[in-house]
């Protein structure tokens, strides 16, 4: 395989896309898909035997910490973990130093995503500072070509201004308002889910009802203004009780939800260990229980990472005193293969659904996602789906090492990731 | 078991070893020269990230009196917030030599994390909401002095007030719990734990319907920032409902022992007159802190580990 060689082959995979699921080589010539055929000779192999070809993964959620935190991550590290994840595009979120509320950052931040492995799309933040009070220039932001708007790491409380929001948004098509919904007046103060665990560990905690309301709150917001909300990392049962009812009345709502919230729960803080305190928080097994139904019954839309990387230092304190967040973006398809798709939760296809081609229509990114066919971007990932691998924190190529699953085994690993006919990792090695 | 983090860690027996040990020491603590050399030439730091002058000069004479060095430091844990590491403060406290890191904390946890970082031996001195195990023994050893070594096993304890927030109980009641007794927490809905799910206890929001039952009662301290959180009306409600009031008092059993942990709002949790009552122990608790702690320290570095 000569470097960035403008045509080549995946050969003798499965490929699997929205519109089903057949073994073919896929020709991939000057940045396109030029053929799926059964057999396609004469140009350099990419080898795909045993593995599947499936539309490059979009993650609507990775913080990139982007300016400000460039010790935990960068644009560019965290595009390369990003590709060895098999994403070919990640939205960035907008809580970095400073935050994504002005044109010029925004720009930035587009401009290093350009040279990177993996496409960076730039959230927007919908207020100011996302202090929750006075509106982010949301035109401007649109204008360079944001379609998601969040404060994500805050959620926007005030009422008043989420429908103020919600409203002048609706000047911008295709965007979508995200919120991190969890009121602050009930979750703030907390580290930990509410519950038996936070009660015996004396950990403060962030309860249910403080994701709910918002929810419910925001179903009725979206319906009264007509703008489409999105919901951030949904943990709990009762959110994803609201979103299944909003969308039977055709709210115009969607979802996602972050891999650990259907893997993990929060007996694992009872080491205290803040590898595994996130915003929002583990819950218990009956909200696991949930989310996996929302996503077996299409009320979540999409699995995204929040991808929150943390250097080392700042996860060397007590539990209350470390910043929440673990990574995601390397280990999210594995995740999602052991932990759905092997006990059959979700079928592949679903799976992938929510993976790639419903957030890449969320995120309005029309490069990825799509079916793998002739004339099309070649966003490709190839995935070994059988292979068995444990998460060694050391080989991450994220800058930080804050993974929750150090130790534990995956089923299913990226071989390959193609993006825009470049082959950005090979053989799970990022080739720049 | 090289660290006591958690009554968790003991167990019945290892509890019951433990207060025996103590009542060697409490005949230590009452010599002319109150001093033994059985930890001569160990070093004790306690590292007290939250302000205790009580519970550290506990420890620290405890550990004198076992002839152990004993080191200090002390930090506000907001000015360490932004700068050194917990880690990194431990890592560089250890190098200087010490076996035995006396811990307090204002964050639950913090000494399992320091215990999973250092070879010396760690002692929860403290740490958040979560537990307070030395102050569980010495609760324990007052209780087996004042009323007898077989006197657990049945034994009414009622812990009143905001066991929320509170290490005292929720190293309390699993300690009550090992040893026989029989645990209910009381106190108004918000400053009971949201879950008692797993606790080894009852629970009852209205102390007047359990206070005649009662062989002890274990009263807590009230805070008053608990007002501006919206967790209680005023001070003076919550006395009308849970203060241990000389009328409350009245109505107790004859032999019924009032405990508090310290430092009492005297006027507010307990009354005056109910503290300095002879129903009240609170003076031996404090006295037998010194001999726990000595136990405990004893345990770690004295014998190669806790009786457990």
């Amino acid at each position: 395989m000569p470097d960035r060689p403008d045509e080549f082959v995946i050969k003798g995979g499965r490929v699997v896309d929205a519109t089903g699921d057949r073994v073919a080589d896929v020709l991939v010539q000057g940045g396109v898909v030029a053929a799926v055929a059964r057999r396609v000779e004469g140009a350099p192999v990419l080898d795909a035997a045993g593995c599947m070809v499936v539309p490059g993964l979009v993650d609507l959620h990775a913080h990139l910490r982007e300016p400000g935190d460039e010790e935990a991550e960068t644009i560019e590290t965290g595009a390369r973990a990003a590709a060895l994840g098999g994403f070919t595009a990640v939205v960035a979120m907008p809580n970095t130093e400073p935050p994504l509320d002005d044109a010029a950052v925004v720009a930035s931040v587009l401009a290093a995503g350009r040279e990177a492995v993996c496409d960076v799309a730039s959230s927007g933040c919908i207020t100011k500072g996302r202090r929750g009070e006075e509106l982010a220039p949301m035109g401007e932001l649109y204008a360079l070509g944001v379609r998601i708007f969040t404060d994500d790491g805050a959620c926007v409380g005030e009422a008043g201004v989420m429908r103020r929001a919600l409203e002048y948004a609706g000047a911008f098509p295709g965007a979508v308002v995200a919120q991190h919904a969890e009121d602050p007046s009930l979750a703030g103060g907390g580290h930990m889910h509410e519950g038996t665990w936070s009660s015996r560990l004396g950990i403060p905690g962030r309860p249910e009802a403080a994701e709910a309301t918002v929810v419910a709150r925001d179903v009725m917001l979206a319906e009264l203004t007509g703008t489409p909300v999105h919901f951030l990392h949904l943990s709990t049962a009762a959110a994803v009780d609201l979103v299944r009812d909003a969308k039977d009345r055709d709210v115009p709502v969607t979802a996602e939800v972050a891999p650990h919230h259907f893997t993990l729960t929060d007996a694992e803080c009872r080491t205290f260990d803040p590898a595994f305190k996130v915003h929002p928080p583990l819950r218990t097994d009956a909200d696991v229980a949930a989310v996996k139904a929302g996503l077996a019954d299409g009320t979540i839309d999409a699995i995204a990472t929040d991808h929150a990387p943390h250097v080392p230092e700042a996860k060397e304190r007590p539990f209350e005193e470390a910043p929440p967040g673990m990574l995601g973006l390397e280990t999210a398809f594995a995740l999602t293969l052991t932990e759905l798709v092997e006990p059959g939760v979700l079928a592949l296809p679903d799976a992938l659904a929510c993976l790639s081609w419903q957030p890449a229509v969320i995120a309005g990114l029309d490069g990825h996602g799509g079916p793998i066919e002739p004339g099309r971007p070649a966003n490709l990932c190839v995935v070994d789906p059988a292979v068995r691998w444990e998460v060694d924190p050391s080989r991450l190529a994220s800058r930080s090492r804050n993974t929750p699953y150090a130790g534990r085994k995956l089923t299913g690993r990226v071989r390959h990731t193609v993006l825009r006919g470049e082959p950005v990792v090979v053989d799970g090695i990022a080739q720049r | 078991m090289n660290d006591l983090l958690s009554i968790d860690d003991l167990g019945a027996s290892g509890i019951n070893e433990l207060l025996d040990l103590s009542e060697s020491f409490v005949e230590v603590t009452r010599r002319d020269i109150p001093k033994i050399p059985a930890l001569r030439g160990k070093t004790v730091v306690t590292l007290f990230y939250e302000d205790s002058t009580r519970t550290r000069l506990s420890f620290e004479t405890a550990a004198k009196r076992l002839t152990a060095d004993t080191m200090s430091f002390t930090a506000a844990s907001s000015s360490v917030g932004k700068g050194e590491s917990l880690l990194d403060t431990v890592r560089t406290i250890e190098a200087m030599g010490v076996d035995a890191m006396v811990v307090r904390h204002r964050c639950a946890g913090a000494p399992h994390r320091i215990a999973s970082w250092v070879d010396a031996a760690v002692v929860n001195a403290g740490d958040g909401r979560h537990e307070h195990p030395t102050q569980a023994l010495l609760d324990l050893l007052t209780l087996r002095r004042h009323l007898g070594t077989d006197a657990f096993s049945g034994l009414r304890i009622g812990i009143v007030g905001d066991v929320r927030h509170s290490r005292v109980a929720r190293s309390g009641v699993k300690a009550f719990d090992a040893v026989g007794a029989d645990v209910t927490v009381v106190g108004p809905p918000t400053l009971l734990p949201e879950s008692l799910e797993g606790w080894p206890a009852r629970a009852s929001t209205d102390l007047d319907d359990v206070l005649p039952e009662l062989d002890v009662v274990y009263v807590l301290r009230i805070q008053r920032e608990r007002l501006g959180a919206a967790l209680l009306p005023s001070l003076r409600e919550y006395t009308s409902r849970y203060g241990l009031t000389a009328a409350r008092a009245a109505r107790l059993k004859p032999d019924t022992v009032v405990m508090h942990a310290g430092p009492m709002n005297r006027g507010v949790e307990i009354a005056a007159e109910v503290a300095d009552s002879p129903a009240s122990i609170i003076t031996e608790q404090v006295a037998n802190g010194v001999a726990v702690r000595m136990a405990v320290l004893w345990s770690l570095l004295g014998s190669g580990g806790l009786v457990a």
